[in-house]
């Protein structure tokens, strides 16, 4: 069971990391929003997963129902990470940036 | 003319019965969504607090039962079902493609693999709960973000290399469609 917590936290941890090291590496403002908004998603649902394992090590209904709310937590996320990443790049949009492309990096 | 009176009074009662069957589903449906939450959320048992956690929800329900499912239909199962398939392969795509994402951003020459570049294509959805869920699926998937969704149907997506766009739109589109009955 703890291997499992083990392994489940440091999935999340690795693209927590990848998440944070895409924001620096990435050329532009909409390629940045590709590593921030999603890769965390899946960071948090692996962290989150894994602590509500170890929460359940004292088996009682108390446990039990804050699982439940670590899981809201990752469907609530789910559903909003989306949409604020979908509103930043249209706000990107209506104000005009040109997204980049392979010839700026030629040039 | 009396009787004609009377059939139109009695179809008139039926689909009111009809109707006030389908709103008080709807009624159901909500007051137990908001009393399994308050269960969940508060965690304490006591008869005292069921009952203003009942009572609370009750009132919420009676008031507001037509703003989560506004027209109950039988269909709705259904889409409950087949979503409840859609889920799992949705997660699972989303975990493939991260690890694609993951290898990009840590690979040392990265700027020769990306190719950003905006796509669109034109759909046939019309239902706006089957839009908005293609929009954010797409934008879950990783390399792909949703850039407009327009109410016709016609997708804008930012795609960060060629791989991820080619799977545009394609069997995520298919399973979309599928899941609330359209046509592709």
């Amino acid at each position: 069971m703890d291997i499992l917590v083990i392994i489940f936290i440091l999935f999340g941890l690795l693209f927590f990391i990848g998440g944070a090291v895409g924001i620096i590496r990435m050329p532009d403002f909409y390629s940045r929003l590709h590593p921030a908004g999603k890769l965390d998603t899946l960071g948090i649902m692996a962290v989150v997963i894994g602590l509500a394992i170890y929460n359940l090590h004292h088996f009682d209904t108390l446990s039990v129902l804050l699982s439940i709310k670590m899981i809201l937590i990752v469907f609530f996320v789910f559903l909003s990470s989306p949409t604020a990443t979908h509103s930043i790049v249209d706000a990107g949009m209506r104000a005009g940036l040109r997204h980049w492309t392979q010839k700026q990096r030629k040039e | 003319m009396n009787s004609l009176t009377k059939e139109v009074a009695s179809k008139k009662s039926s689909r009111r019965t009809a109707t006030f069957f389908k709103s008080f589903l709807s009624f159901f449906l909500t007051f137990i969504l908001m009393f399994g939450t308050w269960l969940v959320l508060s965690g304490k048992f006591d008869p005292l607090l069921l009952w203003l956690g009942g009572l609370s929800s009750f009132l919420i329900a009676f008031y507001f039962y037509d703003l989560l499912f506004p027209a109950f239909e039988s269909g709705y199962a259904v889409t409950f079902i087949r979503f409840s398939k859609y889920a799992p392969w949705l997660i699972y795509e989303i975990m493939k493609a991260n690890f694609h994402i993951l290898k990009i951003v840590f690979h040392p020459r990265m700027k020769e693999l990306i190719d950003p570049h905006i796509i669109t294509f034109k759909t046939n959805l019309k239902s706006d709960i089957a839009i908005t869920t293609l929009a954010n699926s797409i934008t879950l998937t990783p390399g792909t973000i949703t850039v407009t969704a327009t109410s016709d149907g016609v997708f804008k997506v930012h795609a960060i290399d060629r791989e991820s766009a080619e799977a545009l739109p394609g069997i995520m589109l298919e399973k979309v469609a599928h899941v609330f009955g359209e046509d592709v």
